[in-house]
């Protein structure tokens, strides 16, 4: 299936809510039961809309975090006055039903080659989702692609999926920056992703990697601008930039 | 990946955001087609193009030169498209 | 039929508001929602001008000091954007655009207000004079944020706020009609939220 994007008519089913389970404080993973699923490919994301009891419409997009084959999984993040995502991750609990239209996207995809070159995968706070799909999907496929994640949050508790990234398989491995709080005895990096940090621990251009960048504007235009300074080809550089997520 | 409708400036988007709305429009995914900007003549990935989607519209523009490449406006139930700052759309 | 999202409502609407204040198919809120179809300029404040132009040329054009020393007012409206939401009772620190136009002679029946970043909007005369329309330069008690639109922009209540132009630069005096950014893409060219003409053809 290397290759083949996940085509298809793209209209609106109602997902029923399975499950929910928190990450961090202010994050949470959902489970959907969804009938007409028919698969995704890493690093896709899906529409949902939300309709009130007076008619008001809401509509939001958010990156796939199970993998291909695994049940439909979203992972939220609560922002301070956001308008959506307080109620996906404080009111919404399993048997709850909204509107869900995907997997969309053929840019920001990942379709887990066994052999390619090596990924740097670059997450600023909320960005790591995409990201979990595509190590969940490498794993599954026994992929032996190189993969280094370099993952910037504020503070360890911050960190979502923490157990899980702590063994991300054969050759993949994870680079923490906190960015605001470091634990005592922290002996990772802190403070922001820089041309600094990336030096060290991006793959050299030398070796063709592909780098995929997701996180807020902000983050994004930084990082993006740094790894293309370092020599990556812009055209090996992808980019996702999510809206109104505070910097990590 | 969108949260905040009302915000700063520095949340502009990139068409990856758009990508179910551009599905509606052109009938595929088109976040990785090829996009060449009218004004400046460079192309870009849709997936890659400055996207606003808080406004009356949503409005796509050259990251470039920051031309409009292209604004829907949703009216009733359809996409009113204009695409006259794209010189060439090819899809992959 | 689309499922209601048990326990969803949404930004915080007023639903007791004076209906009479509320234009059809709006809704009030209290927040003050950001809206752009472009980057947030941030033009320096000693290089910023105001100008009417006309015929391809500036006929007045004043400084960011000089629009500060004009009578300004203490404007109370409320704003209805196309997008639904209506806020009540903005107040404004603003100079009136009758006190901009009366400083130049002209037989103009049209402007097309034209803004850092390339925005444009068009207005008939007739909707921009007579206590109308103002230059706002404060909201709330302060400094127009950026993001609103700050230094300056149009305040035009009494049509759909798309009119009331942020980033303003200046006025274009027209004899004939033309249509700016919204207006081209489909919006209506006069935008009365009374009549709900949101879109070309309403």
């Amino acid at each position: 299936m290397a290759g083949t994007a996940v085509r298809g008519r793209l209209t609106w089913q109602i997902a029923t809510v399975a499950a929910v389970r928190p990450e961090t404080a202010s994050v949470r993973t959902i489970q959907f039961d969804i009938p007409h699923w028919g698969g995704h490919e890493a690093g896709q994301h899906v529409d949902i809309r939300l309709t009130a009891d007076d008619g008001y419409v809401a509509e939001r997009s958010y990156s796939i975090a199970s993998a291909p084959g695994e049940p439909l999984e979203l992972t939220v993040e609560r922002l301070e006055d956001g308008e959506v995502s307080p109620y996906l991750t404080e009111e919404l609990r399993a048997g709850d039903e909204l509107e869900i239209r995907g997997p969309i996207g053929g840019y920001f995809v990942w379709d887990g080659g066994e052999a390619g070159p090596p990924l740097l995968l670059v997450a600023g706070g909320s960005g790591v989702v995409p990201f979990r799909s595509m190590l969940r999907h490498r794993a599954r496929v026994g992929s032996t692609v190189p993969v280094r994640l370099l993952y910037s949050a504020r503070s360890l508790p911050d960190v979502i999926y923490r157990a899980e990234l702590d063994m991300p398989g054969d050759g993949a491995d994870v680079v923490y920056t906190l960015t605001r709080q470091q634990p005592p005895g922290w002996a990772g990096h802190s403070g922001r992703v820089d041309g600094e940090l990336l030096t060290e621990v991006a793959w050299p251009p030398g070796r063709g990697p592909l780098a995929y960048v997701c996180g807020p504007t902000a983050f994004v235009e930084i990082v993006a601008g740094e790894l293309v300074s370092l020599g990556y080809p812009p055209d090996r550089v992808k980019t996702e930039r999510y809206g109104g997520v505070a910097a990590p | 990946m969108t949260d905040e409708l009302y915000g700063p400036d520095d949340s502009a988007l990139d068409g990856n955001a758009i990508g179910g709305l551009l599905y509606e429009v052109f009938g595929a995914e088109m976040t990785a087609a090829e996009a060449t900007c009218a004004h400046c003549g460079k192309t870009a990935r849709l997936a890659e193009a400055i996207v606003y989607i808080r406004a009356p519209g949503t409005v796509m523009r050259c990251r470039t030169c920051t031309s409009v490449l292209a604004v829907v406006v949703r009216k009733q139930e359809m996409n009113c498209v204009d695409l006259s700052g794209l010189a060439a759309l090819q899809a992959s | 039929m689309s499922p209601v999202s048990r326990g969803f409502h949404g930004r915080r609407r007023e639903p007791d508001a004076d209906a009479k204040r509320v234009p059809p198919g709006q809704y009030v809120t209290t927040d003050f929602p950001v809206l752009s179809a472009g980057p947030t300029p941030h033009t320096p404040l000693e290089k910023w001008t105001f100008a009417i132009r006309q015929g391809g040329a500036t006929a007045k054009s004043w400084s960011w000091q000089e629009i500060r020393e004009l009578p300004a007012e203490d404007v109370t409206a409320d704003i209805h954007c196309v997008t639904k939401w209506t806020k009540l009772d903005t107040m404004w620190q603003a100079v009136s655009l009758d006190t901009l136009l009366a400083q130049v002679e002209h037989e103009a029946r049209y402007v097309l207000a034209f803004c850092d970043g390339g925005y444009t909007t068009n207005l008939p005369l007739a909707d921009v004079t007579g206590g109308q329309a103002w230059l706002a330069y404060g909201y709330d008690g302060s400094p127009l944020q950026p993001e609103h639109g700050g230094p300056a922009r149009l305040l035009v209540p009494h049509l759909y706020f798309w009119k009331s132009a942020k980033w303003v630069r200046g006025l274009e005096l027209l004899a004939a009609d033309e249509p700016g950014f919204w207006e081209r893409y489909g919006y209506h060219n006069y935008g009365d939220p009374w009549r709900e003409q949101r879109y070309a053809g309403d």
